[in-house]
């Protein structure tokens, strides 16, 4: 038995053809908007990954540093470096900001570290690791950043001497490190009318500049211009050691919070990005929706124009399963046609997306299952119309 | 009735009602014919006489009120069908010529007239092989290739005819088949049912109006009112 279907495909082609094209931008957007929160899932692990961490150690009843803001002194860190199981723990502070150059600024998150330890960009691409104390800076590619390139964060010039790459915050932002001594500085740093107006609300509080005590105002001044305080630390356990039985001292003993890398994973994933998440999840049940009326206005109004052939073919004995067969057939060919256009379209236009855009194969199979589906369900109402055709419609009178 | 030839169309006494109660409509009230195999008869009838309704009873897409209808010696219908499967009944032994040839667009001409003897479970090569034969046999062999869109109005009539007669029904219902056709090719069309008629022997009804035709019937059947009578033709040689 020939393809009735096959042979209709063939037979308008380029009807087919375009209309498989529309369909298939509208599965690329499907496809890209399924791939952008795999992106988002994918820079929260990466975020993770790259911090080289077993343990994130933040301030009490706060979910930071990511999702919450946390406030810890930095002195609290060579408490950890003793406590049993740890290897090794590192300072950091994130600042998310608009990271200033020549031609204008770029949104990134301020990474400050200490060099050696964990939170250091685990690899470059480019350039060299910071070797000085102050002013130089590393940076994710995506910045757009060069090296050699002069930024400016908050009143200080850095020289960009390094670029990494996939060194983003769970919002997709591309990450700059600079050194930790700097990143506090530029965390908390004061403009410099407020710092002179403190000193002098200071220096005019009896209690603070007492007379026969001297130097005493002299380092309130310069305790309130200098900060001591990181967003978290970031512990390295052992090897063999349990993160979970080095975690429960430091929040039992340091009164501190200390993650897990499952728990911060679940904060990231499930928590920060929860709400966008869902958001996506609305788009991708109205764009299939939409696809699924569009695909049954087509196939609907391309059964229409073909009443007379339906009704010659059952007058002449074809099997209403033959029939509704052909259509579903044609359903599900300009399904693979959109699929196809939309796959390809996906890939190709995903690279120039500002956030990362992650399509995984698996996506791909699903979503092909559900196209097939959508069209499979489209292809009914174009099915129940033909099946009504009576077959003396085909003799006049 | 013992010693009468066997027919391969018999009716007696068909009726069809549509509708019920005070909105009722007898379209056939009591239609009689005989037709033998190999002979091509005429029906006739002016608009709104039964004859359409008639075809679709013939052509078991609508169900008669009440009467008895014959198809190739046997009995399809008894005051109810006594065929479980009309589908199978059209695809076998009726074949049908419209007044347009309603030739399948996406389907090539050979296809077109394969497809019949595929739908009945047929193999591919053989349908097609008894298509191409039946296709020389109507003169439109050389277009076995080509879309219907390529063709003449009369080469798709006969490309029709070829369908109708591909699966060797006992029976052909015409309806108006000539009336798109100018007189050279309606007659062309006539000479080619009567050959055909002969050939195969099958019993053709040919529903028309067309003046150009009705004298090449031997027969010819006049429906009004729906009620028949049978009246000669001249059998005009085409």
């Amino acid at each position: 038995m020939i393809s009735l279907a096959g042979r209709d495909i063939l037979h308008a082609w380029p009807k087919f053809v375009l209309t498989g094209f529309g369909l298939g931008l509208l599965i690329g957007v499907t496809l890209s908007m399924a791939g952008i929160y795999r992106g988002m899932v994918d820079d929260a692990r990466a975020l993770l990954n790259n911090s080289g961490a077993d343990l994130w150690v933040v301030q009490q009843d706060t979910q930071g540093p990511y999702a919450e803001s946390s406030s810890l002194h930095d002195d609290v860190v060579r408490s950890l470096q003793g406590l049993p199981g740890v290897a090794r723990a590192a300072n950091v502070t994130y600042l998310t900001m608009q990271v200033r150059f020549d031609s204008g600024d770029v949104r990134a998150m301020v990474v400050g570290f200490e060099p050696g330890q964990p939170g250091e960009p685990s690899y470059l691409v480019a350039g060299r690791q910071i070797t000085r104390s102050h002013y130089e800076a590393v940076a994710d590619v995506r910045t757009g950043l060069a090296l050699g390139q002069r930024i400016r964060i908050r009143r200080h010039d850095y020289t960009v001497v390094g670029l990494t790459r996939r060194m983003v915050s769970s919002g997709g932002d591309p990450m700059v490190f600079i050194p930790l001594k700097d990143a506090q500085e530029a965390q908390f740093l004061k403009d410099n009318d407020s710092i002179v107006n403190d000193r002098a609300r200071t220096a005019a509080n009896p209690g603070l500049n007492r007379p026969g005590v001297p130097g005493l105002l002299d380092a309130i001044t310069a305790s309130q211009a200098s900060n001591h305080n990181v967003n978290a630390v970031l512990v390295q356990v052992a090897s063999g050691q349990d993160p979970e039985a080095v975690a429960a001292p430091i929040r039992r003993w340091k009164h501190l919070e200390a993650y897990t890398r499952a728990q911060m994973e679940e904060i990231l994933i499930a928590k920060l990005i929860a709400t966008s998440a869902k958001q996506i999840g609305m788009f991708l049940v109205i764009l299939a929706i939409v696809s699924a009326a569009i695909v049954a206005f087509i196939i609907y109004t391309m059964t229409l124009g073909k009443i007379r052939e339906i009704a010659v073919l059952k007058l002449i004995g074809t099997r209403n399963g033959t029939i509704a067969g052909m259509i579903l057939q044609q359903a599900l060919g300009l399904g693979l046609i959109g699929f196809v256009v939309g796959k390809v379209a996906a890939t190709t236009w995903a690279p120039i997306f500002p956030k990362y855009v992650l399509l995984e194969p698996g996506d791909a199979v699903r979503g092909f299952v559900i196209v097939m589906a959508i069209c499979a369900l489209a292809s009914t109402l174009a099915i129940r119309a033909a099946l009504k055709v009576d077959p003396a419609e085909a003799i006049g009178g | 009735m013992a010693d009468m030839p066997s027919a391969a169309i018999h009716i007696h006494g068909l009726r069809k009602r549509y509708g019920s109660g005070d909105t009722a409509v007898d379209a056939l009230k009591d239609v009689n014919m005989r037709v033998a195999p190999g002979e091509v008869v005429g029906l006739i009838g002016p608009s709104g006489s039964g004859k359409s309704t008639l075809l679709k009873c013939l052509g078991a897409v609508i169900e008669p009120t009440a009467g008895r209808m014959e198809l190739g010696g046997r009995c399809i219908y008894d005051g109810g069908w006594q065929i479980p499967d009309l589908r199978a009944l059209r695809r076998d032994s009726i074949g049908f010529v419209f007044q347009a040839p309603y030739l399948i667009p996406f389907l090539d001409v050979t296809d077109n007239v394969a497809l019949l003897p595929m739908l009945a479970g047929r193999p591919n090569a053989e349908a097609r092989q008894r298509a191409l034969e039946l296709l020389q046999a109507l003169d439109v062999g050389h277009r076995a290739k080509a879309q219907p869109s390529e063709l003449s109005g009369g080469e798709q009539q006969r490309v029709s005819i070829a369908r109708a007669l591909v699966n060797r029904p006992p029976v052909i219902l015409a309806d108006e088949p000539t009336a798109p056709l100018d007189s050279e090719r309606a007659l062309a069309v006539v000479r080619i049912l009567n050959q055909m008629a002969t050939q195969f022997s099958t019993a053709i009804i040919v529903v028309t109006h067309d003046e150009k035709i009705i004298p090449t019937f031997k027969r010819i059947y006049q429906i009004r009112d729906g009620r028949t009578c049978e009246e000669a033709g001249e059998g005009r040689a085409v």
